[in-house]
């Protein structure tokens, strides 16, 4: 067997994350490999530096079983090397000819031989079984079309291994199908194919080998024949659960937030969530399972009044929310830490002392007796936070893009928790961060829940989920498919839920 | 540290100025003229006390007019329209001013504030259509620049024209405002009786001045302002209602720009004619780039061109070719905006390496 690509011992650190541990894979040439892991597994780390795009701090890759060093992706693409990113890279108003010919060097201005690149363009469409009109602008194409113009122009570089990053994620089933029909015949031609992705249903349907990632390590690889989706979910979540640790409070009766018969509206044809119930209750922390993209952020950000619903009431406190701008909620003391939090909870321009009072602006402290800001309590509050949260930071005048990622996570996780919130909704709180703020940050929640406050937890990291929650809700699918407790949930069983088998 | 950056962005403009009168040196030399003569004699004429009366009573509408496209730069919105706004605002503040007598200070505030709501309402326009039908304010207030010229036309017309005196022949303007509604000059109050006439309306850009910088930096709404400029998307997550922001700016921006031909109005023209300033607007945008939206900056930036345009009336008489003004005028805009970027990479990367500093510190 010969191997398209063999990636030895790659590593590579960011400041306090290790996002790929001693990986090795083997791709044998012609063959649809996936690679699987939750976000944040290390999977687009590893195919960036496959692509050339960052490289490694130790470690080799072999194409076609000769060793190669890319300095940037021009390399990867000159050995054969072709990415297909998730967010296309087509300029719409140009045809399909230009957009594959683009940058290409014997394209410039002054000979382009249309007649010559269209007879190419089509040879390759025809050889690989994926009719495409050359003549025809990208802003006339379905999605579809415009992610098959992605991979032409990366076949048309001569790219002989493929690799797709998340490709199902913006079609429609009737499109997958024509996309897994494309990719079956490349492989044919004897095209390699590196396929990510976190759906198991199509990598078993697509691919011949499976390569699992969790927190930054190979767990393994496995035959796509063979496997079955609880197995592979179980790799995916890890052998044995974390110990959960004791609390020694309670959870008080009194009702922090409910929602009842939430429905979401709709977003490409579809509901992201649907018909959810539940109650979460003053010093309780409500956990939310899934894997990424099952509806958990449009959830969230349903009850910040972002996401618009079509059905369904939320209350916080005894108090119905459904009419109230965001800003109202704001006021009640619901506080966010959102996923992302450089572009939805920081104005990364603005300083930390600016960024203290974001989503609480207009809280009486924040404003003087003339009803101008006060500066003086936001520069407090950013003090307590930078000290108590251990954010390292020359002062807070510093502009919050001058911190690094994990030092902005922990500034915008004291932000939400440090003034009073009358209920804490926490997506991913200590993603991208190192275990020292890891451990900081959750004790900090823990103390908190202690004292009484709701948390609503939505994260990716199972050790974050069982060693948090009192009680876990599994979404699949826009739906919640289970509540049960952390004590009672092995990783069969979560992998079941979480990937839609229960 | 701070020190260093405060320096560099004084630094930054003057250079910028430096930088343009070198070239312009080099292109009158080119021409056979004496650049340091040429200088001279308009940092001379410049600075004559007539001078200087005229370049501040110029710079008045200047600066009101950055003020306005600040306003809109703030928080990420390109207010193109200006122009059209103060005009339509001007026309409408002297028709109604002209119908009737009221004492004078509320005769004033009445004009400067029919003059503030028809320009608001004229810019917020362009807000309504950028957050109900998507339209990019860009678009629709050069449009509206053109609209609005065509309705000050046909109202100069057809409405409020001036009857000649045997009440027949309509000339296109409005009717003087009487003497309540006009601003006196400053000129007794300073005591400088011998130089022409200072517009009282000086003290309402300085208003304005204030006015922006405790908007923009001391109310949260300009948090809100300023938040929703630099990330729209944190903002809404904090609770600023983005479609609000962009018609309340649009409002704002508006209702300032509606103060910009206030000066011509009460202090000299006292009426609405074909002739009234017009380009106001425009130069503003440069102002506004110039002063980097920053209170003094503008003011600075206003009497600065006002200075050049004033002082290049010399050189007719020394038969230099007046462009030159324009050239420098560009070229310092140009300059100070590059200046300003490479300022602004300086803060960022002395502020991430100092804050990589502390993370590394254990």
């Amino acid at each position: 067997m010969s191997f398209a690509l063999k990636v030895i011992n790659i590593s590579k650190s960011f400041p306090g994350v290790l996002a790929n541990d001693k990986i090795n894979i083997e791709i044998p040439s012609g063959t649809i490999h996936a690679i699987v892991g939750e976000n944040g597994a290390g999977k687009s780390t590893l195919m960036k530096i496959i692509y050339g795009m960052i490289s490694p701090d130790s470690g080799k890759i072999l194409v076609s079983e000769k060793e190669k060093k890319f300095s940037s992706p021009k390399d990867a693409i000159k050995a054969g090397i072709g990415m297909v990113h998730q967010h296309f890279m087509l300029a719409d108003n140009l045809t399909v000819l230009e957009n594959v010919i683009l940058g290409i060097e014997n394209a410039t201005l002054r000979n382009i031989n249309k007649k010559k690149f269209k007879n190419e363009i089509l040879e390759i469409s025809d050889k690989y079984g994926m009719p495409l009109n050359p003549n025809t602008t990208i802003d006339e194409l379905g999605v579809g079309e415009k992610q098959r113009v992605e991979i032409i122009k990366v076949l048309y570089r001569g790219a002989k291994i493929l690799i797709l990053d998340e490709p199902t994620a913006v079609l429609v089933p009737q499109e997958v199908n024509e996309l897994f029909e494309n990719l079956n015949n490349l492989k044919n031609q004897g095209v390699t194919i590196i396929f990510i992705s976190h759906k198991l249903d199509e990598v078993i349907e697509i691919a011949d080998g499976i390569s699992v990632m969790r927190g930054g390590k190979h767990v393994g690889t496995v035959d796509a024949k063979t496997v079955s989706k609880s197995e592979l979910a179980e790799m995916m979540i890890g052998k044995s659960l974390p110990k959960i640790p004791k609390r020694t409070s309670l959870p008080t009766n009194e009702i922090c937030l409910e929602v009842s018969s939430l429905s979401g509206e709709k977003l490409d044809s579809k509901e992201p969530f649907k018909d959810i119930n539940f109650i979460l209750s003053k010093g309780e922390i409500l956990g939310i399972a899934g894997v990424e993209g099952n509806g958990q952020r449009e959830l969230t950000e349903s009850i910040l009044g972002i996401y618009p619903l079509s059905q369904g009431t939320i209350t916080v406190d005894g108090i119905n929310i459904d009419n109230m701008a965001t800003r109202q909620r704001r006021s009640l003391g619901i506080n966010f830490i959102p996923e992302d939090r450089q572009t939805q909870g920081l104005v990364m321009d603005n300083s930390l002392i600016e960024n203290a009072m974001l989503g609480r602006q207009n809280k009486d402290m924040y404003k003087t007796r003339f009803k101008s800001v006060n500066f003086k309590n936001s520069r407090k509050f950013s003090n307590k936070i930078i000290d108590q949260y251990d954010v390292r930071t020359p002062n807070s005048s510093t502009l919050a893009l001058a911190l690094s990622g994990g030092n902005q996570q922990k500034f915008v996780v004291g932000r939400e928790l440090e003034d009073n919130p009358s209920l804490l909704v926490a997506s991913q709180p200590t993603r991208g961060i190192d275990i020292g703020a890891q451990s900081l940050i959750w004790e900090e929640l823990r103390e908190a829940r202690d004292a009484g406050l709701g948390v609503l937890l939505i994260s990716a990291d199972l050790e974050e989920l069982l060693g948090l929650s009192d009680r876990l809700l599994v979404m699949y699918e826009g739906k919640i498919v289970k509540e049960l407790l952390p004590e009672d949930a092995t990783p069969e069983l979560l992998g079941a839920y979480m990937t839609g088998l229960k | 540290m701070k020190i260093r950056i405060r320096i560099l962005s004084v630094l930054a403009p003057l250079i910028a100025l430096f930088t343009a009168v070198l070239i312009c040196s080099a292109i009158l030399n080119f021409i056979d003229r004496d650049p340091v003569e040429t200088f001279r004699s308009m940092f001379e004429y410049g600075t004559s006390g007539k001078s200087i009366v005229s370049i501040i009573n110029r710079s008045v509408p200047l600066y009101i007019s950055a003020v306005a496209v600040a306003v809109g730069f703030k928080m990420g919105l390109f207010n193109i329209g200006v122009e059209g706004q103060y005009l339509l605002g001007a026309l409408l503040a002297a028709a109604f001013g002209s119908y009737f007598a009221l004492p004078p200070a509320i005769h004033i505030l009445f004009i400067l504030f029919v003059a503030s709501l028809s320009s608001g309402l004229w810019a917020g326009i362009a807000g309504y259509l950028k957050v109900k039908k998507g339209i990019h304010e860009v678009i629709s207030t050069i449009m509206l620049n053109y609209i609005g010229t065509g309705i000050i036309a046909y109202l100069l017309a057809q409405v409020f024209f001036e009857k000649d005196e045997n009440d027949s022949l309509k000339v296109p303007q409005t009717n003087y405002l009487p003497e309540s509604g006009q601003i006196p000059p400053l000129n007794n109050l300073l005591g400088i009786e011998d130089l022409p006439n200072l517009h009282g309306f000086l003290i309402g850009a300085i208003f304005i001045g204030i006015f922006y910088y405790w908007l923009i930096w001391k109310t949260s709404l300009g948090y809100d302002l300023r938040a929703t400029g630099s990330n729209p998307i944190a903002a809404k997550f904090s609770g600023a209602d983005p479609a609000k922001m962009v018609i309340l700016a649009m409002l704002i921006s508006g209702a300032i720009a509606g103060m910009v031909g206030m000066s011509g109005l009460t202090g000299y023209y006292h009426r609405y004619t074909i002739d009234f300033t017009s380009g106001l607007g425009f130069v503003g945008i440069g102002v506004a780039l110039l002063g980097r939206n920053h209170p003094i900056g503008m003011a600075l930036g206003a009497i600065l061109i006002s200075f050049l345009e004033r002082s290049s009336q010399i050189l007719d008489l020394k038969d230099v070719p007046k462009e030159i003004e324009r050239i420098m005028q560009g070229i310092i805009i140009l300059f100070v905006v590059i200046g300003y970027e490479i300022v602004r990479r300086y803060v960022l990367t002395s502020q991430i390496k100092e804050a990589s500093k502390e993370v590394l510190n254990e």
